[in-house]
């Protein structure tokens, strides 16, 4: 019998030549990552648990941003960076980047792949459900809490059940109107919030191969919205490529055996897809922005490791080029090597952070913003009956902010276009 | 590890996510300070739409008040019980609330995986749907051995799957202990 690229990574992982579906087993970690929530209450347990000894298993391996509650008066959540600052100091981690300083570097999952920790074939772990993104690059990359975390740390190693996988083929030329965003949010409401639990969900088909890296890391992002513990991606040209741009030519590239087993397969035509929208106030909650088309907006919010990539802003900016929002839209890019770019990259000359402004948006610095509310000071953040579009990837009661408010996820296409008049739109009008 | 646990039933709904059980913005409390550790307790379940806490009525809130303690130490939820964010803050919270046990239909990989390393709660999953035939404030009991739930109020028996695998890092109490019962650490 063959295996998944999930399993065969895995296997690798537990030093073994076979698993299956449902083995619990050790296995090694190749990278660990933290952020500015979950990293303090991590090194809290570490130096609980492992006591006087304390060890960090390996020190180039552990990954440290702070991303989630940056820029807030709020005193304790500056606390918390305090605390990973001198733990950095304190044991020379090396791949900490601090904020206020060059090395900031925004959210954790972009950032990722922008400062290449994203290896194909090695397994990732992080303090952050969202840690199934780097899935995009043939990766095993999941979530885990601070115990667990903190397990790791002092010894590299953690139990895992092996997952069995699902596999989702998209076939067919992308239509201008559709981003992968869409694609998610189709096998979303196919599936539901727990579609996935405990599963790898493995995307596949000329259709996803002909998106850019990240482009496909927001299908591997909200994996974990079906409750899948892993997304991800095979290798191909465009991965290669990527990694050799920024200096990763190491690596072993896996790939599911045409015998493997699957828990279930889907196949979808991407030509009978329409742009789509999550309604409050689930992900799953799947409509048609054609059918909930001219519901009344008071925010747009375009942002996040899911939406607040370069390809998010460029589908963006291409529709709000000459053109006026007429109701508040945050621009806030997942990572400073993205807000640079806004910088540099244009259309027809103008570049993507001036036409963002020239029509009204109001730009924000990188960092998790809004996405999960956060602190009170928080830009973005949703209040009382706002009534939002957003590129994130959750809009469970009270994730922006307010629990009065009602989110709607949708493309950055369907976010902008609806930005323009103010109620949500289908971007064909405006195409 | 206690065989039998009787507490109150608290119950909820299908997807229970973790920004419900300990919303976002109170992440940046400290888990070492026992003084700032009682704010997760008293936020625990504190974004869960007031209609539908405390099932079947609604509007009974998790914690009364000021406190950081709930009367109720026994969860019953529906499926995907805990999903969403990593967040351990969430199973974290529901034990400095007084919570012992959960049980649901099932759960989100890192809600569950949380629970049992960091040992918070116990997360049991039952057989069958029983969040619409208990009641909030019935007074239930489990039996670990047996792996099943009696509620006193009606004497109804409900099937739980057994713990299996994990049912060790449980009965150590965490994955530390249980790391180091078996040298591993
Ligand atoms: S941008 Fe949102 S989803 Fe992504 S890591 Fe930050 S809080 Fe989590």
């Amino acid at each position: 019998m063959g295996m998944t690229i999930t399993e065969k990574i895995l296997a690798k992982a537990a030093r073994r030549e076979n698993v299956k579906a449902g083995d619990n087993l050790w296995i090694d970690v190749d990278v660990l990552m933290t952020h500015d929530v979950c990293g303090p209450p991590t090194i809290a347990i570490w130096k609980k648990e492992f006591g006087e000894k304390a060890k960090i298993w390996d020190k180039e391996k552990l990954v440290i941003f702070p991303d989630h509650y940056i820029f807030t008066k709020n005193p304790h959540a500056n606390r918390n960076v305090d605390i990973l600052r001198q733990f950095a100091n304190d044991y020379d981690i090396k791949n900490y980047y601090d904020v206020g300083t060059e090395r900031y570097k925004g959210v954790c999952h972009i950032a990722l792949a922008e400062e290449g920790y994203d290896v194909p074939g090695t397994v990732l772990f992080g303090t952050d459900s969202h840690t199934c993104t780097s899935g995009a690059f043939g990766m095993f990359a999941t979530g885990v809490g601070n115990t667990d975390a903190a397990f790791i740390l002092g010894t590299g190693k953690i139990w895992e059940k092996i997952p069995e996988s699902m596999k989702f083929t998209f076939n067919g030329k992308m239509p201008n109107y559709l981003t992968a965003k869409d694609l998610i949010l189709q096998i979303l409401g196919d599936i539901g919030t727990d579609g996935a639990t405990y599963r790898a969900m493995e995307f596949d088909g000329e259709s996803i191969f002909s998106l850019s890296m990240f482009e496909r890391m927001t299908l591997t992002n909200m994996a974990i919205e079906a409750g899948g513990m892993n997304g991800i991606i095979a290798v191909d040209e465009a991965t290669k490529k990527y990694l050799s741009e920024i200096g990763i030519t190491d690596y072993k590239i896996f790939e599911s055996d045409s015998d493997a087993k699957y828990h279930s397969t889907y196949k979808y035509d991407v030509s009978k897809i329409e742009p789509l929208v999550a309604k409050p106030h689930s992900p799953d909650n799947r409509d048609t922005v054609r059918n909930v088309q001219g519901t009344k907006l008071t925010k747009c919010y375009i942002g996040s490791c899911t939406g607040g990539k370069i390809t998010d802003f460029r589908y963006a900016a291409g529709l709000l080029f000459g053109k006026q929002v007429k109701v508040t839209t945050f621009i806030v890019p997942a990572s400073t090597a993205i807000a640079k770019q806004l910088e540099e990259e244009t259309i027809s000359g103008v570049s993507l952070k001036d036409i963002f402004e020239k029509s009204g948006c109001i730009i924000a610095e990188s960092s998790c913003a809004a996405c999960l509310g956060g602190p009170s000071d928080t830009i973005g953040r949703s209040v009382d009956g706002d009534v939002v579009i957003s590129t994130t990837n959750r809009n469970f009661p009270g994730r922006m902010g307010s629990k009065k408010s009602q989110v709607y996820l949708a493309s950055p296409l369907t976010v902008a276009a609806s930005a323009i008049t103010g109620k949500i739109t289908d971007p064909r009008e405006f195409l | 590890m206690e065989k039998k646990i009787i507490g109150k039933a608290y119950v909820l709904g299908d997807n229970i996510d973790t920004d419900q059980i300990i919303p976002a913005e109170h992440l940046v409390y400290s888990t070492s300070d026992p003084e700032e550790l009682k704010k997760y307790g008293h936020f625990a379940l504190s974004s869960v739409p007031i209609e539908k806490a405390g099932l079947p009525e609604g509007g009974k809130p998790f914690i009364q008040g000021d406190d950081y303690h709930s009367e109720y130490s026994i969860v019953i939820g529906g499926s995907n019980f805990g999903c969403g964010s990593s967040r351990e803050h969430a199973p974290l919270a529901l034990q400095v609330a007084g919570v012992k046990v959960v049980i649901a239909e099932s759960y989100a990989r890192i809600f569950y995986r949380n629970s049992v390393d960091g040992g918070f709660v116990i997360p049991y999953e039952c057989q069958s749907k029983v969040n619409d035939k208990i009641r909030t404030g019935d007074v239930i009991e489990v039996d670990v051995d047996k792996n099943e739930i009696t509620n006193h109020e009606n004497g109804s028996v409900y099937k739980l799957n057994p713990l299996g695998d994990v049912f060790q890092i449980v009965e150590a109490g965490g994955l530390f202990e249980y790391a180091r019962t078996t040298g591993m650490i």
